[in-house]
């Protein structure tokens, strides 16, 4: 698989060249400034190979010097020697996947972590110099109470944590969290509930000096993940490996096939296993739209008219009144914001301002 | 005019019409070999997918025998039983009918209107035995049903298959011997009658005839003696795959005309045509069609109603059938009350709209007509529960009945009885067709069978029974208006009108059907079935709670905005009803209630 991974870093090296560089709301940066390794459980690739994989990336592309380079990791798979080894390939950040510090939740999630897991691996990490940490955590899970989430916090905070993500878990259809809820095996989730911690986190962060910077990301100051923020600046990057997404920065999106198997084929037979799409005029504003809801600072009017003209942020303006009356958005210097209220209902209120 | 033969298909539905049409074209040379399709004349999306004729056709052969080259006029009819209009109106156009009987299913209820309808146009019919191919043709019983129903001697009926192939070239020679060339005076005053016509976006209308007198020729200034309008003639000619121009088109022959017409109400099925030198009379006209389920049909956006006004104008004339005026709605704004054959006609009038006009239009609940009278004796028709007067100022209600044949095997004589006795039906009449075939006559309110009757009898009698209904008179009937409300605001589009005993019922099923049809909110939804100030049904739907994916990271967001795209569409063919969104499926909600 990595050999695959490399192969296709060789075969579009050019891919930020390509890209147009002034048709975007922000420039695109001539230098790689970014790095993630995610999308499942890379920790788990032996530690050399994620030197492999950087080295490679910084020959073949210009990465800043102090670029942030994010490493997906497993709490059990945070060892010492394994933090030595990534330190080695230049992983700066972590972002860890402790989803819960307690062992009824982690279990009914059918994590292979135990809560002293969660916890020492964030402690390894600070101790090996790696201090730059993200946490996941789950919430609106059927045993995590009110006062149990709050605890979660409280815990993450402990740990002298400054990035959080606080997912909401969606119980996607056919997986096997689904099939067991559906036949009756583990209670299902509560959306109520869902909707209660998500006020509580927001309470709790603004209680704790964490600025919940995105629908479900919080961080201390300074401390934002510059990697996904690049992802809703509407700036470009490129995904490889299996399912990965890329985009130019314009109207192209592209990603590559799913299947394991297929990848390293096609990618071995010197192809790229690529599906690409471009984006209408209405497919960009709705993104735009999407994602910027998303985020504290809102929705950017002026740069919306600029890239889309005044009769588009005009029908916008016109499809948010009714949000804007019942109080779910406010429009704030030249902003559309969702209120607290609002980001609840962020994906429906998104759809209604859609072209 | 001698070698002119004037015929019709005629049989109940599914029997084989369309498919011996085709045998008949391709004998005749009509359409070539690679033009050929199955049921080539079934040439509309709607037909081809639901695998029915839905409107009749014409199409002119050429056919020789002994020498002499006849020219055969075949209208193809529909056998649906909302269709039975079409069929009286290719009749008229005709000397003869072929009577089709499938030889595994024998005499049907379709069959026999269908034979009536033909012997009161004075047509020769020619009985055909088809299907004879099939494992379960029961040749010599479906011939005895023949001779006992039409009277006919057993060798007068052709055996056919019109899969196969067999017996194609008797029919074609009974035709020539059997149906008399039509009469009428090629020099006397023209006199051509309407019987269809369709809507062409280049040429306009475009009207199908039958000369009865006289010459209709390309260039003849002619008058719709009906309407009273004149026109000039730009093209005439004769229908065959395609129309066919010709200089002129004679007494006894089937044509086309077209004179440039854009306006649908201008072209009258049943009109006829003469010249403006020298006009004949009217011929007698069709009996105007009457429809059977009235429903209103709105667009989705409201400004959008100029449009489909339009698009109704043109569907019109395509389908002469269909009847509409103008409605306005609380709920739904402008809109037309459409009267339609039956509910399957209901369901054709809509998606034509979608799919040939790109309307997306809301339907809301069919009812039949009722006559209330108030107390001051005044006489008011109620084609829309809006119409209803109020219960202090009424006095009684009629609604329609019919007389229902339903032909069966003896077995399920039992299961029919209690469908029809829940449905309100009274027996009136039973009678051996044969030892095992019997024939029950019901008086049954039509609007108890025009919903879910045909399917509950095809459960009910695993398809071993077909069903034919002819209006018979109104009659006083305990009938109340129920209406629907959301969130307390009366929605007028969901009303109903339904006999007292059934409303309570009624009620609950659409209260839980619009609970499953309708997206939920941030708020709840109350929905109420109510008749006056009185609730009798009650269901909620709670307030979603949270509506917001956590990740939207890399590939999260194409899937995403194609997920919420998705929802703005659908969204688009909502209505706001008060606070309310309510998709159009759920104005039809009365017609899932057995989902
Ligand atoms: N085996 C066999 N099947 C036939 C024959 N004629 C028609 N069919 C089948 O019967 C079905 C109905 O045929 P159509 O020709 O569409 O019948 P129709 O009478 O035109 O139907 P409507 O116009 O809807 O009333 C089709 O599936 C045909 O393939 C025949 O002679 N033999
Ligand atoms: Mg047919």
């Amino acid at each position: 698989m990595v050999d695959s991974i490399l192969l296709e870093a060789r075969y579009r090296k050019d891919f930020f060249q390509q890209a147009p560089a002034d048709t975007l709301i922000l420039k695109t940066p001539p230098t790689i400034s970014t790095i993630y390794f995610g999308g499942g459980t890379p920790s788990i690739l032996p530690g050399d190979w994620i030197i492999q994989l950087i080295q490679t990336i910084k020959d073949l592309y210009p990465v800043e010097p102090a670029a942030e380079i994010t490493l997906e990791a497993n709490p059990d798979d945070i060892t010492p020697n394994a933090l030595e080894q990534w330190q080695t390939a230049g992983v700066n950040r972590l972002s860890i996947g402790v989803q819960s510090f307690i062992q009824e939740d982690l279990k009914w999630m059918n994590r292979a972590h135990t809560t002293s897991q969660a916890g020492n691996s964030v402690i390894l990490a600070q101790q090996a110099g790696l201090s730059n940490i993200s946490l996941d955590l789950i919430y609106g899970t059927p045993y995590l109470t009110d006062s149990l989430w709050l605890d979660n916090l409280k815990k993450a905070n402990d740990l002298g944590v400054d990035h959080l993500s606080a997912y909401a878990l969606t119980v996607e259809p056919r997986t096997a969290l689904f099939k067991l809820i559906e036949r009756g095996k583990i209670p299902p989730v509560d959306p109520e509930k869902q909707s209660r911690h998500f006020d509580l986190l927001m309470d709790w962060a603004g209680q704790n000096g964490f600025e919940h910077y995105e629908i479900s990301n919080l961080s201390r100051p300074g401390h934002k993940s510059r990697h996904n923020s690049s992802y809703w600046q509407g700036l470009p990057y490129l995904g490889l490996g299996p399912s990965a997404h890329s985009y130019d920065g314009d109207v192209t999106r592209s990603w590559n096939i799913e299947s394991n198997p297929l990848y390293i084929k096609i990618l071995k037979q010197g192809n790229l296993a690529l599906t690409e799409e471009k984006l209408s005029l209405e497919n960009s504003i709705n993104e735009m739209i999407m994602i910027q809801l998303r985020m504290l600072t809102g929705l950017d009017l002026l740069s919306f008219e600029q890239r889309f003209g005044k009769a588009a942020k005009d029908k916008l303006l016109e499809l948010a009144e009714p949000a804007i009356t019942s109080g779910q958005v406010i429009c704030l210097q030249d902003h559309l914001r969702l209120t607290r209220k609002g980001k609840h209902f962020a994906d429906h209120i998104a759809m209604e301002l859609f072209v | 005019m001698k070698q002119i033969r004037n015929f019709c298909i005629i049989a109940h539905i599914d029997h084989g019409k369309s498919t011996l049409a085709d045998r008949l074209l391709e004998h005749t040379k009509t359409v070539g070999e690679r033009e050929m399709t199955n049921q080539v004349l079934d040439d509309m999306d709607l037909e081809r997918e639901k695998g029915i004729t839905i409107k009749s056709k014409a199409i002119q052969m050429e056919y020789a025998m002994n020498g002499t080259t006849y020219i055969f006029n075949l209208i193809d009819t529909p056998g649906h039983v909302d269709f039975s209009y079409e069929v009286s109106r290719a009749l008229a156009a005709c000397e003869g009918a072929l009577l089709l009987v499938d030889a595994t299913q024998g005499i049907q209820a379709q069959t026999i209107s269908n034979l009536y309808l033909a012997i009161d146009n004075n047509l020769e019919i020619i009985p055909v035995i088809n299907k004879i191919d099939m494992d379960g043709a029961m040749i010599p019983e479906v011939k005895d049903q023949i001779v006992d129903l039409i009277g006919c001697k057993e060798e007068e009926i052709l055996l056919a298959s019109g899969k196969t192939g067999i017996g194609i070239e008797e029919i074609l020679q009974a035709i020539v011997d059997r149906i008399p060339a039509p009469t009428g005076e090629v020099t006397a005053p023209l006199q051509a009658l309407i019987f269809d016509s369709v809507f062409n976006s280049f040429r306009g209308i475009i009207a199908y005839y039958r000369v009865f007198n006289g010459t209709i020729k390309k260039g003849d200034k002619i008058k719709f003696i009906n309407t009273g309008q004149t026109y000039y003639a730009d093209e005439v000619g004769k229908l065959g795959i395609g129309l066919q121009p010709t200089k002129e088109v004679k007494a006894g022959d089937v044509g086309y005309i077209i004179t440039g017409i854009k306006n649908a109400k201008e072209v009258k099925v049943g009109d006829t045509i003469t010249l403006t030198e020298n006009p004949g009379t009217s011929i007698k006209g069709f009996e105007e069609v009457k429809p059977m389920v009235f429903a209103g049909i709105f667009p989705v956006v409201t400004e959008d109603f100029e449009e489909l006004r339009d698009c109704m104008d043109k569907l019109q004339l395509n389908d002469a059938s269909l009847t509409y005026e103008l409605e306005t709605s609380q709920a739904l704004g402008f809109g037309f009350r459409c009267g339609f054959l039956g509910l399957l006609h209901m369901e054709i009038i809509q998606e034509r709209l979608e799919r040939e006009f790109n309307q997306t239009v809301i339907t809301t609940v069919p009812n039949v007509s009722f006559i209330a009278y108030t107390t001051r004796d005044e006489k008011i028709i109620v084609n829309n529960p809006g119409q209803m007067p109020e219960t202090t100022k009424l006095d009684r209600i009629e609604e329609p009945f019919i007389r229902a044949q339903i032909i069966t095997q003896s077995d399920y004589t039992g299961n029919i009885m209690t469908l029809c006795l829940s449905k309100r039906g009274t027996l009136t009449n039973q009678t051996y067709l044969t030892q095992t075939r019997v024939e029950l006559t019901f008086e049954m309110p039509l609007t108890e069978i025009v919903f879910d009757f045909y399917d509950k009898l095809k459960s009910q009698t695993r398809g071993y029974a077909s069903f034919d209904y002819t209006p018979l008179d109104y009659r006083a009937s305990d009938i109340v208006k129920m209406d629907i409300l959301l969130n307390n605001e009366k929605v007028d589009a969901l009303s109903a009108l339904i006999h007292r005993s059934r409303a309570q019922d009624f009620g609950r099923k659409l209260c839980e059907k619009l609970k499953e049809l309708l997206p939920r909110q941030q708020f709840q939804i109350a929905i109420q079935a109510a008749i006056g100030a009185k609730i009798i049904a009650r269901e909620n739907i709670s307030a979603m709670r949270k509506d917001v994916t956590a990740k939207c990271y890399g590939g999260d967001i194409s899937r995403k905005r194609k997920l919420l795209e998705k929802q703005k569409e659908g969204k688009k063919r909502m209505r706001q009803i008060g606070n309310v969104e309510v998709p159009q499926e759920a104005f039809l909600a009365v017609l899932k209630l057995d989902e």
